[in-house]
């Protein structure tokens, strides 16, 4: 292509997805920026005391937390992605989506699960003193889950889907002949899955591991139930027990900064890779004997431990909790809240995606390849922060909506974004377009240029070729990118705690109310119910990767 | 989707109704929905005045801040006596002046100039295992050697544990509370964290023998609220009420104030006024165990061991005050790592 017919094919691209793309950004970016004017107003003292008191211990926490989650994720979900996508075992297609249940249950749930399951009073320990022929705790009791290598094993347990999810997607568009030729050139199953799989997955492993690890490093419940001292922690206990706003946003946008440049480290490592797409289906290998089992179990162990184990005790608390208090009958009011909001949030998570991954993918540059890294920001913050930097700019809008409405018509309709949930869905799609732009990302990665070219010299329009070309060939990631924030948004509880309008609840909220006395029991049947929500997209999904 | 859809539009328009009916109250809480609606239930079934809520978790504070003057907040109802003085710094509370709230609560349990008022009280006491030989205990004991390895207690930035190291510092002074927090902390059998109710499944499953938690606890647990099983860890326990040297029990408050910008003034006064009334206050102690604030309402009998408390004297916005280098100290000697 000569460069003046490039130039004018950018030109064609019109300035059109780089404004929307610049505004999907500013949405992102606002919350984030409302922290750092709380920042501002500073905090003195603070860094003298974190630097001698807390960072020693926080940061090795954090260091540490986030090797172990991010080694457990991503092995446990590239080796079971390939198993999956490339070899034929007994169970395989049951496999498919069941390797995606953890998902369902939040971090919170599975610790609270596994503290009651494995205490020295609980049924495990129980049983295996009754085996031993002890009677009493006093006696015999193994080492407590609550520890750094408890949390890093429940947390990589139900987070790995994370990194399993877009990588099958990954090799469920790719090249089937690249893999054929390393066959052919005499490479075995496994060679083939370490030379060619494995480096051919890499972007898609590396976006899956940073949202796991985001959320590991974000997380508070399940932190707090294992006594684990994260950096995160240190922001809560300087907001909440010291009223110490400022000092909070500062910690939690230094983290933030350390965030986004290991993102950007781990970018500038595969800039230079580009990859081509063939139209062949992936040829699965059969496996026999030893292997076939050896395959099965190791599908089988997350899927048991990540999600049947903590499902069989919360169907067993839930069930506990109904014959003591029945059904609340509100409890269909906020299923269907739950549902609804997430769904919206989810949708336009997705579009907004796309129009900041189509903007970087037709208008190559800086520009909109900063538009792309800013909008991930709001997955970067804890949950709690980024809403309350939402509260200033929600409360703003809220402003001059009333005002503009008095002056237009006559009436004030008080604060409507906060009053009628609008904040939700503006909160879930801040939080977690980064799912979306990741993931669409990630699977457009794969579409080669050239069929940009082609389809442009047949005439396309570049917004035809993005509907034409590149939403369909990114489908299996889109739908991928989909499920996984509908589940966050069901499963989110800080910003739909603080942002939602009087007299509203959805199941997380609910579960919290239940909870909130400490009986992590009690909310068994709005986590159950938070459970089998995000079970359905599951079974969906399932069918659109298998088409 | 249909339910999520008049769900959202239900919402819409309570939200503009709220500021147009005069027999309505807005109540932003962080308070358990469970402890809290039967209480509501009965005050609008004596006043007729609807109440709508909102349960929050941490920024009550941020989002009553930022909805400003629009805000249709009227009361603000909290637990820790450290949010209920936050409140009043940031000009979030108005005061009020009544006759039935001061003739209810005592002096020190309400802000001199009506900018709040507690409603329960909880204290801060010791879970010890049933056959330990122990019938008395201060919080300086804690940190003896002869419980090296025997104590189990939730973060030291937990609210709760904050407001008794304030404590701590008000009656012996910052460095004195720093040695004992390290005292405590060498003593520790686990990890701090988790929750008050832990340190009796933990006493019964033979990782430590005494621990300190809240008093409702206790009541929660022997109720069988919270199921059989924690019925089963409060019997491996004997409750004892720990006291200061020289002083009392360490006590902590639930509260409410009226909203700055409240548009229910009148409404929101009216609830106050009936959380202090005998009714009101016996179903704090009867349905969360805690001890009322007005003087004449008796405890619940399922607490009745715990019955009788000697409550510090320590001025409660005292202890608020030392928050901050509490939980600072709590970091300083690494108390939960």
């Amino acid at each position: 292509m000569t460069p003046e017919l490039a130039r004018s094919f950018r030109l064609r691209a019109g300035g059109g997805w780089q404004a929307a793309a610049l505004a999907v950004a500013v949405l992102v970016l606002l919350p984030v920026l409302a922290l750092g004017l709380f920042a501002l107003r500073g905090s003195p003292g603070l860094w003298a005391h974190l630097v001698s008191n807390v960072l020693p211990v926080a940061a090795r926490q954090t260091v540490i937390l986030l090797l172990g989650v991010g080694f457990i994720v991503a092995t446990l979900g590239t080796v079971t992605a390939w198993l999956v996508a490339a070899c034929d075992f007994p169970g395989r297609r049951i496999f498919g989506w069941a390797l995606l249940l953890p998902l369902a249950v939040p971090t919170y749930i599975v610790a609270y699960a596994y503290l009651d399951l494995l205490h020295p009073v609980g049924p495990v320990q129980g049983a295996i003193r009754g085996w031993l022929g002890y009677s009493s705790p006093r006696e015999f009791r193994l080492p407590d889950i609550r520890s750094m290598p408890g949390c890093i094993l429940l947390l990589g347990l139900v987070l790995y889907p994370y990194v399993y999810l877009p990588v099958r997607a990954l090799f469920a568009m790719q090249a089937g002949n690249l893999l054929d030729a390393g066959r052919t050139l005499g490479a075995g199953p496994v060679a083939t899955f370490l030379r060619v799989a494995i480096p051919l997955a890499r972007p898609a492993v590396a976006i899956g591991t940073a949202l796991a690890l985001m959320e590991a490093m974000n997380d508070i419940g399940a932190a707090e139930f294992l006594g684990v001292r994260t950096l995160t922690v240190s922001v809560y206990s300087t907001w909440i027990n010291r009223s110490d706003l400022p000092g909070a946003a500062q910690i939690a946008l230094a983290m933030l900064a350390i965030t986004m440049a290991l993102v950007m480290l781990e970018r500038r490592g595969r800039k230079r890779q580009r990859y081509a797409a063939g139209a062949q289906p992936l040829r699965r290998t059969r496996l026999r004997g030893w292997r076939a089992w050896g395959a099965t179990l190791v599908c089988a162990l997350p899927v048991a431990f990540g999600f049947a184990a903590p499902a069989w005790y919360l169907v067993g608390a839930a069930w506990a909790r109904y014959r003591f208090a029945g059904l609340s009958p509100r409890i269909l009011e906020e299923a269907g809240n739950t549902a609804f909001f997430a769904a919206l949030a989810t949708l336009v998570a997705l579009l907004l995606g796309l129009v900041v991954t189509g903007a970087a993918r037709m208008r190559p540059g800086r520009l909109t390849q900063t538009m792309a890294r800013l909008s991930t920001l709001g997955y970067a913050v804890p949950g709690t922060i980024l809403a309350i930097g939402l509260l200033p700019v929600i409360a703003l809008a809220d402003r001059q909506i009333a005002a503009a409405s008095q002056a237009l018509l006559g009436v004030g309709p008080g604060l409507l974004l906060l009053g009628s949930g609008a904040a939700l869905i503006y909160a879930y799609v801040a939080r977690f377009l980064a799912i979306a732009t990741g993931g669409i990302e990630a699977g457009l990665s794969r579409v080669p240029r050239s069929l940009d070219h082609v389809a442009r010299t047949l005439g396309r329009s570049p917004g035809q070729v993005f509907r034409e070309v590149h939403v369909p060939i990114s489908r299996p990631a889109l739908a991928a990118s989909g499920l996984l924030i509908f589940v966050d948004c069901v499963k989110e509880l800080p910003a739909t705690l603080l942002l939602r309008p009087l007299n509203f609840e959805t199941l997380s909220t609910h579960l919290y109310g239940e909870a909130a006395r400490g009986t992590y029991e009690d909310a068994a049947i709005a986590a159950l119910i938070i459970v089998a929500i995000g079970i359905l997209p599951v079974m969906v999904l399932a069918r659109t990767i298998r088409r | 989707m249909r339910v999520g859809l008049s769900g959202l539009i239900g919402a819409v328009l309570a939200a503009q109704a709220v500021a147009a009916s005069a027999q309505e109250l807005n109540l932003y809480t962080t308070r358990e929905p469970n402890l809290i609606e039967p209480l509501l239930a009965s005050f609008s079934e004596s006043t007729g005045v609807k109440v709508n809520t909102i349960f929050l978790k941490d920024g009550l504070a941020e989002r009553v801040e930022q909805e400003g003057e629009a805000s249709p907040a009227d009361v603000l109802m909290t637990v820790d006596i450290g949010n209920l003085v936050d409140l009043v710094d940031r000009g979030l509370t108005q005061p009020v002046e009544s006759e039935a709230l001061a003739a209810a609560i005592p002096e020190n349990l309400r802000d001199k100039d009506g900018n709040w008022f507690a409603l329960s009280q909880r204290a801060r006491v010791l879970y010890a295992d049933k056959d330990l030989d122990l019938s008395s205990f201060t919080y300086e004991d804690l940190a003896k050697p002869e419980w090296q390895g025997k104590v189990c207690i939730r973060s030291g930035q937990h609210p709760y544990n904050v407001a008794l190291t304030a404590s701590y510092i008000v009656h012996h002074g910052e460095e004195a509370a720093k040695t004992w927090l390290e005292g405590v902390k060498a003593n520790l059998a686990r990890t701090a964290g988790g929750g008050d109710r832990d340190v009796a499944r933990d006493i019964m499953g033979g990782i430590c023998e005494i621990g300190i938690a809240n008093s409702y606890y206790v009541g929660l647990m022997r109720s069988g609220a919270g199921g059989p099983e924690q019925e089963e860890w409060v019997k491996a326990i004997k409750v004892v009420l720990p006291t200061f040297e020289g002083g009392g029990t360490q006590v902590n408050v639930s509260g409410a104030a009226v909203a700055k910008h409240a548009p229910n003034k009148d409404q929101a006064v009216q609830l106050l006024e009936y959380l202090v009334s005998d009714e009101a206050q016996k179903i704090y102690a009867e349905a969360n165990f805690e001890y009322p604030v007005k003087p004449g309402v008796a405890v619940s009998p399922v607490i009745e061991d715990i019955a009788d408390l000697n409550a510090d004297g320590t001025d409660l916005t005292e202890i608020a005050r030392q928050r901050k280098t509490a939980s600072e100290l709590a970091e300083a000697v690494g108390f939960d790592n």
